[in-house]
C-alpha cells in the first residue's frame, strides 16, 4: 500500500480552483473590460481542468 | 477523521442529494438555455432592434411613449417603464389590466430617440417563457418558488457534505485521477469527485444565490410593508390621484435628486412597487457594481416633486447582487458560455450521483468506505 497523501497534496488543487472561481465570479462584477477578461480566464480554469482530466488517457 | 463521523457526513450527503437531485437536474437543464435567453429571444425575433441613426441622436419624450402605449390598450394601466438591459436606446413599457395586476398584459418596445413604436414582446408565450416558468416555480406560483428554494438549500448542504467526504476519498488518490479501467462504477465515482470539487465554488455560489432569488417576493414585500409604507405615510389619508403629471418631468426630477445615476426602472402610481400617489423611480449607479444596486426616488405624481429618497436596506441589496451571480449575465457572451459549460459539468455531477446511488444501493457503508479508500480496488 502506498502512504496516504498529505493534506497539501489532497487539498492544494481544490483550494486553488476554489479561489480562482471566486476571483472569476467577482472580477466581472467589480470592473468592466479587464474585470470581464479576468473572470473569463479565472472561471475558465475549472472548466479546462475538468475536461483535461476527464479526457486524459492514463 | 473518525469512521463514525465520515459515516454521518456520508448519510447527510446521500439523503440531501437523493431528495433534491431530480429537481436540481430540472433546474440545471432548464437553466442552460435560460443563460442565453436574450440571444434566443433575439434569434426568434421576440426582441426589437434599434435602427441605425446618425449621432447625436434626438431623445424622445417619455410622455409621448407612455401616451402611445396607453393608446394601444386603452383599458389597461401602465405599470413599469424601463430601458432595455442590452441596448439603452430601447425603452420598454409594461402594461397590466390594472396598475397592480401581477401579470403583464403587454410589453411594448419603443425607440427612445424618436419615440417610434417598434414591437410587442410576447407575454407568456414561447419556449424561453415555458422554461423560465418551470425554472422559477414549476407553474406553482410562490409555493413552487419557495419549494425550489428549499431544494437549493439541500444542494448547499449536499455540496458541503460532499466536500467533507472528498478528504477521506482522496487519501491515496492523486488529484484528477480517473480510474477508467477497473469498473464503470469506480470511473464514475472518480469523475463525480473530480468534477464535483472542480466546480464546487461556482455551484455553491449559483445554488446559494438561487435560494436568495426564491425569496424575492417576501423580500420586496418586507420592504414595501416597512420602508415604502414609511416613506408614503403622509399620503395615506389623501384622496385618490385624479390626474397624473408628466412622466418625463418625474424622471427628470429623480435625475436631479440623485445626480450621476441612470434609470433602473420606473414604477407607476398604484403599481406594486410605487404608492397610489407616487412614481417610484429606481435609479442605478454607473459602475459595474453600483449598476446592480438601486436607489428608490419617490416623486409625487401630481406635483412632480421628489418627496423622499433613501438607500434600499441590506436585504434588498443582497437580493439585487444575487441576481447577476445566479444568471451569469454580467461579463459578456464569453462568461455566459463558461456559465453554460459549468452548468453542463454540474449536470454530470448530479447524473453520476444518481448513477452511483442506483449501482450501490445494496452496498453497506463499510463496503463503500473500503472502495472509497481504494483498498479493495487496488487489491483487485
Amino acid at each position: 500500500m502506498s502512504a496516504p497523501l498529505t493534506k497539501t497534496q489532497i487539498w492544494g488543487a481544490p483550494i486553488a480552483l476554489g479561489v480562482l472561481s471566486l476571483v472569476g465570479l467577482l472580477a466581472a462584477l467589480l470592473a468592466d473590460g479587464i474585470g470581464d477578461a479576468a473572470s473569463w480566464v479565472a472561471l475558465g480554469v475549472p472548466v479546462v481542468v475538468s475536461i483535461w482530466y476527464w479526457g486524459r488517457r492514463s | 477523521m473518525k469512521s463514525a463521523s465520515v459515516k454521518s457526513w456520508y448519510l447527510v450527503h446521500k439523503w440531501t442529494s437523493l431528495i433534491s437531485t431530480l429537481f436540481l437536474l430540472m433546474l440545471c437543464v432548464t437553466g442552460l438555455p435560460l443563460i442565453f435567453h436574450e440571444e434566443i429571444d433575439h434569434a426568434l425575433g421576440y426582441s426589437a432592434e434599434a435602427p441605425a441613426m446618425p449621432e447625436p441622436a434626438p431623445r424622445a419624450s417619455l410622455d409621448d411613449i407612455v401616451a402611445s402605449a396607453k393608446a394601444r390598450r386603452p383599458g389597461d394601466a401602465v405599470q413599469f417603464v424601463f430601458k432595455d438591459a442590452e441596448d439603452p436606446r430601447l425603452w420598454l413599457v409594461r402594461l397590466g389590466e390594472k396598475a397592480n395586476s401581477e401579470d403583464a398584459s403587454a410589453f411594448y418596445t419603443y425607440d427612445g430617440r424618436t419615440g417610434t413604436y417598434l414591437n410587442e414582446y410576447p407575454v407568456n408565450k414561447g419556449v424561453t417563457n415555458f422554461l423560465l416558468r418551470l425554472h422559477v416555480d414549476m407553474f406553482a406560483g410562490l409555493p413552487g418558488t419557495l419549494f425550489l428554494g428549499l431544494m437549493g438549500l439541500l444542494l448547499v448542504v449536499s455540496l458541503v457534505s460532499g466536500t467533507v467526504l472528498y478528504g477521506p476519498y482522496m487519501q491515496k488518490v492523486q488529484f484528477g485521477t480517473v480510474r477508467r479501467d477497473r469498473s464503470p462504477r469506480l470511473k464514475w465515482l472518480d469523475l463525480h469527485n473530480l468534477l464535483g470539487i472542480a466546480t464546487l465554488v461556482w455551484f455553491l455560489v449559483v445554488g446559494f444565490t438561487g435560494v436568495v432569488n426564491t425569496l424575492a417576493v417576501p423580500v420586496f414585500g418586507q420592504w414595501q410593508a416597512t420602508e415604502l409604507a414609511e416613506m408614503t405615510a403622509p399620503y395615506r389619508s389623501k384622496p385618490p390621484l385624479t390626474e397624473m403629471g408628466s412622466v418625463q418631468k418625474a424622471l427628470d426630477a429623480a435625475h436631479a435628486a440623485v445626480p450621476g445615476t441612470e434609470l433602473g426602472f420606473m414604477a407607476f402610481p398604484g403599481s406594486d412597487f410605487a404608492s397610489p400617489h407616487h412614481f417610484a423611480i429606481f435609479m442605478k449607479g454607473t459602475t459595474p457594481w453600483t449598476s446592480k444596486l438601486l436607489k428608490p426616488v419617490l416623486v409625487d405624481a401630481q406635483t412632480l416633486q421628489v418627496t423622499d429618497t433613501r438607500d434600499l436596506p441590506w436585504y434588498v441589496s443582497t437580493l439585487l447582487i444575487s441576481q447577476p451571480l445566479h444568471f451569469g449575465d454580467y461579463g459578456g457572451l464569453p462568461l455566459k458560455v463558461i456559465w453554460g459549460l459549468l452548468d453542463l459539468l454540474s449536470i454530470v455531477v448530479l447524473g453520476s450521483g444518481v448513477y452511483l446511488w442506483v449501482r450501490k444501493r445494496n452496498l453497506s457503508f463499510e463496503a463503500w468506505l473500503r472502495t472509497m479508500q481504494g483498498e479493495k480496488e487496488m487489491a483487485a
